[in-house]
């Protein structure tokens, strides 16, 4: 499903992934752990096309696709979706517009009619229910005076309604409660089937406990160093990113 | 602020504490203005003959223009005729000794200046301006071992005349306005600074103006060029004796700074602002501008203005270099009649530069308060930022405040930010600190300084404490 | 011969035919307006209050003045048939300078509200003309008083006291002319004591090639504890120039709401003045443009804060494409002894392209001390970090790019207080965003020239 190859990317002129190799196959999940500054979150924009990155090197396939050869939009029409860390306050712009404007574009690429507003308000009320999102959180605009665990509900809530091929989670456990990251987690698992996978970017262990992973790799200075099973979470819990920096750089 | 309250207790009783006259035997030109008289300003200075030319230039065209009336200020007609444009004190150091004239020694020690060497712990170079003329600088040798050339500009044209030459009226011409040609026909001294590639001075070079003799206006003239990557934090304050009459202050600051070079620049300006009805005091009309000219270079204007009973002031950026910054950070105090009209402007020619703005206004009494200020970015000035805060408190109902900025923006990649608040000061605060035991007239004075504090940073250590000092004097009797 | 002059000739030239059949109101005024012609000089582009604007070059064609008042379609409410959807108005149309009522507007009576020319009102109602025709329009503005000099007839809307006027007025004003003219058009308000009104006015141009000058004053009193609300929407074209001047007197308790919206035009001078002269009243100035091509908008407004204890709220915004300019001059006065004043001004600016301008000037000018004022202006761009949440959740950049204009202008939108005109604006600036708003194809009148 995506393949990553030998991807080096920077921002403003500085290096930050320095080759990294990674494959996603179908039904899987991978969590991708690292110490701050390893590169994680630089991943996560360039697969999604942030043009404040730019890619210096390497390759993407995404459904056979070259990925980096989309835009952004249609990257998300291909079936890409990334949780953001910091999801950002949209003044003005309401959240079914929003939502509206995304279903209808994706459904355009398809080749599908806009889907009628009701089959929409519909679709809004039962995905809702999936992380458990007020109605009136729906109703007001993107982001705008949400706490840290509405944003993230929100985050996962628009996951479900976009029906994404592949989902990046970054560092969606940051700034949660226990109760917000078990709704979360369970919307992320009740998503979950065998023709989607999921990347899931995390500092801590904690959020494996939810979702669990089928491949943990570690990234530390741009490069993916160490790849194995659920295991190594753990292994990483009990040891720390010391361990990590002192058995790369010695 | 235990100290706060301390130094409160003891200034209550003063007025402005400056306004004594130092008894000193001046050498007056007569009242009135002429070619004769700026011929004789030339030769008393023995100045070489392109500086007589370029006074002359200035004077011509300051015939063709009129005094400007302009905003919300009240300037009533000054005659030009009746100032004396020229004042020295005849005995500025003894001819043998090099000793200074004990009674200006005694001068500037009550003003606090530290001027004799055994002030090094200070650590202060102190360039200080009596009149129309420059009386000492101190620490010229020290500095001249790296190459820093502090001196009073009167010595600048005989040692230097190439560098003067080269920058004088090149930030701020002649032509720039009606106070301006006033200066460059007729300014006697000031300070020139040269900071030579690479050098960071070690030390705050500071002038310290002082207005003495009656009739007579001040009209210095600052010149400062900071060569590629040096740095220089420079400090000005002034004073000027209690006298009924209005005494006019017309002062030129140039800066010119280089690649990544960078200057501060900070005044306390307590010039005498007139009794409470509104008598006397200084008219400060003043031109300041620095061109950062470098790529990467950076201009930071600090002022804390308490003083005149006229301010007219808006030191400003001509950002030319790209990655050039530029910062105005002030504090405006006016009570009585006093009448303030500052602000800055910030001229954005270079890419990616970009500019500060933070100006806090207090109006008490019956003053006036303005903040008048440009940000303009030009169409190649691309990928600017500027973000202005202006504040205004008011401490009476029969003060103003007011806020005037103009905004010209054109390009589509810049971001220029202004917000500005008036209101008055707040009850609740001060009821806070009543029932801590404050006496009101103190709250006042600790929430101004909190109010200011933003600003007040951004001076060198030793002038902020001045400064807070000057912002509680000054508000003695403000409340209520 | 100078901008000023030739109009000047032109009414000495034609004294009688101005005067003649025009209310004594309006006669009054001419020699004052006439003598600060004589000795006005038009500000220049870059002084005091024209920052972005030369008026000269506004004023200085040869614009024709229909002086002997020939009608130029008998039946203008047959020829320009309004069907608003679900919007019920009582409609009014002023051609040129010429005004007309239609037939709805004759059909419905609300409670005495007036509408009528000044011409009528000179026999009918002529204390209200007398009173307040001129009161509040400064002659010493020199577009006001050219105005006053040459305007023939205006229309007065009277809202008697205690009277609501359940139906909105609406006034559309269409240019419409073979050569260059200018339409001198002039408007009283007048709303009662405890009177409850709400009025649009839509500015149209039909000219494509023709340049035409819409030169207006608008004069607006609202007495005690009354409620006004007054949107102003221009849909003109590229040819048009418009000037125009709207002064307001509110009186204790009043509440008014003004609202100019421009969303196509040539070159767009509005003045507003406000003048809060009692206690407890509230004041909402609103204002948006949109601007493409070579399109020139200028705002200039003033809100003086004469009596305590008022409210007023300001905010207009810009988005400016292609080389369009746009100027914004806004003051707030607070007089001495007016404490408990609150005041904010806005003013929000989106520069979409390089060659785009902006200058804005807002000021506050305060002299209490009890008083809560504000002012905030931006210039800048759309968020980038929004656009690209939004690409990322596959909503394209164009797309993108209008839903966040769209949201923008959201407050100005959302400030409006007619449901239906508000959903209308949505839909409009929508439409303008995405490129398919036609000059004065599909307005909030959808008025239709059959033929």
């Amino acid at each position: 499903m995506l393949e990553i190859k030998d991807l080096r990317a920077s921002v403003e002129g500085k290096e930050i992934l320095k080759g990294v190799n990674l494959t996603v196959r179908p039904g899987e999940v991978h969590a991708i752990m690292g110490p701050n500054g390893s590169g994680k979150s630089t991943l996560s924009a360039v697969l999604t096309g942030n043009p404040a990155y730019t890619v210096t090197g390497g390759q993407v396939t995404f459904g056979g696709k070259d990925l980096l050869a989309l835009s952004p939009e249609d990257r998300a029409h291909e079936g890409l979706f990334l949780s953001f860390q910091y999801p950002v306050e949209i003044p003005g712009v309401s959240m079914v517009n929003f939502m509206r404007a995304a279903v209808n574009e994706k459904r355009k690429y398809q080749g599908l009619e806009p889907m009628s507003a009701s089959d929409f308000l519909k679709l809004m009320r039962e995905k809702r229910a999936v992380v458990q999102l007020d109605n009136k959180l729906a109703s007001r605009a993107v982001n705008e005076g949400f706490s840290g665990g509405e944003k993230k509900r929100n985050e996962i809530f628009q996951m479900a309604m976009l029906e994404p091929r592949l989902s990046i989670l970054d560092e969606t456990d940051s700034g949660l409660d226990i109760d917000a990251l078990r709704i979360v987690a369970s919307g992320v698992n009740t998503l979950k089937n065998r023709d989607n996978a999921t990347i899931v970017i995390t500092h801590y262990q904690r959020l494996l406990d939810y979702i669990k992973p089928d491949f943990v790799h570690i990234l530390y200075k741009g490069r993916i160093v160490m790849s194995a099973g659920p295991e190594l979470a753990l292994e990483l819990e009990e040891k720390g990113y010391d361990w990590v920096k002192d058995s790369m750089d010695n | 602020m235990t100290d706060n309250q301390q130094f409160i207790a003891q200034a209550a009783n003063e007025e402005y504490k400056y306004g004594f006259v130092t008894d000193v035997d001046t050498h007056v030109l007569p009242k009135g203005l002429n070619e004769d008289v700026i011929r004789e300003i030339s030769r008393l200075k023995q100045e070489p003959q392109w500086l007589l030319d370029f006074r002359l230039k200035a004077f011509a065209h300051w015939r063709t223009l009129e005094q400007p009336s302009w905003g919300q200020l009240k300037l009533p007609p000054i005659d030009y005729q009746a100032i004396s444009y020229y004042a020295a004190p005849k005995k500025k150091t003894d001819g043998n000794t090099g000793e200074m004239d004990p009674e200006l020694v005694k001068t500037f020690d009550k003003l606090g200046i530290p001027l004799e060497e055994r002030m090094a712990l200070s650590g202060m170079a102190v360039d200080a301006i009596m009149d129309s003329v420059s009386v000492r600088t101190t620490y010229s040798e020290r500095l001249a071992e790296l190459g820093v050339i502090f001196c009073p500009i009167s010595e600048a044209v005989r040692d230097y005349p190439d560098l003067v030459r080269r920058y004088l009226g090149r930030v701020v011409p002649y032509t720039d306005n009606f106070f301006a040609a006033l200066n460059s026909a007729v300014f006697s001294d000031g300070s020139f600074v040269y900071i030579p590639k690479g050098v960071r001075c070690p030390m705050e070079l500071s002038s310290y103006f002082r207005i003495n003799a009656a009739q007579t206006g001040q009209f210095e003239r600052t010149l400062i060029v900071a060569d590629d990557d040096s740095y220089v934090s420079y400090l000005e304050g002034c004073t000027a004796p209690m006298r009924d009459e209005n005494q006019l202050h017309a002062a030129i600051v140039e800066i010119v700074v280089e690649d990544r070079a960078e200057v501060k620049y900070s005044t306390v300006q307590n010039w005498y602002p007139g009794d409470k009805d509104g008598n006397g005091g200084i008219y400060n009309l003043v031109t300041k501008r620095g061109l950062c000219r470098g790529d990467h270079s950076k201009l930071s204007w600090t002022q804390v203005e308490t003083g005149s009973a006229v301010t007219w002031k808006y030191p400003s950026c001509v950002l030319a270099g790209d990655y050039s910054v530029g910062e105005f950070y002030s504090v405006a105090l006016t009570r009585n009649y006093q009448q303030a009209d500052t602000g800055t402007k910030m001229i954005h020619l270079g890419r990616n530069s970009t500019s500060t703005i933070v100006s806090k206004g207090i109006s008490a009494g019956h003053s006036q308060n303005s903040y008048r200020g440009l940000v303009k970015i030009a169409p190649k000035a691309t990928g600017c930022r500027n973000y202005t805060q202006c504040d205004s408190l008011l401490l009476s109902d029969t003060s103003g405040a007011h806020t005037f900025p103009v905004i010209e923006v054109d390009n589509d990649s810049s971001v220029v930010e202004h917000e500005a608040t008036t209101s008055k000061i707040n009850e609740e605060q001060i009821f806070y600190c009543n029932q801590r035991g404050i006496p009101t007239e103190d709250a006042v004075g600790l929430i101004v300084n909190g109010y200011a504090k933003e600003v007040m940073q951004k001076l060198p250590m030793e002038f902020a404490v001045e400064a807070q000092k000057l912002l509680s004097v000054s508000l003695e009797g403000s409340v209520g | 011969m100078s901008a000023l002059s030739q109009y000047i000739d032109l009414y000495r030239n034609h004294r009688d035919a101005f005067h003649t059949g025009a209310p004594q109101a309006m006669n009054d005024l001419r020699g004052v307006a006439l003598s600060r012609l004589e000795v006005a000089s038009l500000p220049r582009k870059g002084s005091e209050d024209y920052e972005a604007t030369d008026l000269s070059s506004v004023l200085a064609d040869d614009f024709g003045v229909n002086v002997n008042r020939r009608d130029f379609d008998a039946d203008v409410a047959q020829a320009f048939r309004c069907d608003v959807p679900n919007m019920s108005t009582n409609l009014y149309f002023c051609l040129n300078d010429r005004y007309h009522p239609s037939r709805t507007a004759l059909l419905h009576d609300q409670g005495g509200v007036v509408v009528e020319t000044f011409r009528q009102a000179a026999h009918k109602h002529p204390q209200l003309l007398a009173g307040h025709y001129g009161r509040l329009a400064g002659l010493d503005n020199p577009t006001v008083a050219l105005n006053t000099l040459l305007a023939q007839d205006g229309l007065l809307v009277y809202i008697p006291d205690g009277v609501t006027a359940e139906r909105p007025i609406q006034l559309v004003n269409i240019l419409t002319a073979a050569m260059p003219i200018m339409a001198v058009r002039r408007l009283l308000i007048v709303v009662g004591r405890e009177a409850h009104a709400k009025m649009l006015v839509c500015d149209h141009s039909q000219l494509t090639t023709t340049q035409a000058l819409a030169l207006q004053v608008v004069e607006i009193v609202a007495m005690e504890n009354s409620t006004f609300d007054y949107y102003d929407l221009e849909e003109s074209t590229a040819t048009n120039r418009r000037i125009s001047s709207l002064f307001v007197d509110q009186r204790a308790g009043s509440n008014v709401l003004i609202d100019g919206i421009t969303l196509t035009n040539g070159f767009t001078r509005n003045n507003y003045r406000i003048e809060v002269n009692g206690e407890h009243a509230d004041t909402q100035l609103m204002g948006m443009t949109v601007a493409s091509g070579r399109q020139h908008v200028d705002t200039h407004t003033f809100i003086a804060h004469n009596a305590p204890r008022c409210h007023s709220n300001e905010m207009f915004k810009y988005v400016l494409n292609d080389e369009a300019v746009g100027a914004f001059a806004g003051r707030i006065l607070v007089r001495p002894g007016c404490p408990r004043v609150e005041a904010y001004q806005g003013n929000r600016n989106l520069c979409a392209s390089p060659e785009a301008r902006m200058y804005t000037k807002p000021q506050l000018e305060i002299y209490t001390d009890d008083v809560k004022c504000s002012h905030g202006t931006t210039i800048g761009q759309l968020d980038e970090e929004a656009l690209f949440y939004m690409r990322s959740r596959g909503i394209g950049i164009d797309v993108a790019h209008t839903m966040l204009m769209q949201a923008f202008m959201s407050d100005v939108i959302d400030a409006v207080r007619m449901d239906l005109l508000r959903d209308r604006l949505r839909h409009l600036v929508e439409k303008r965003f995405n490129g398919s708003l036609a000059s004065c194809a599909n307005c909030v009148s959808s008025c239709k020239t059959p033929n």
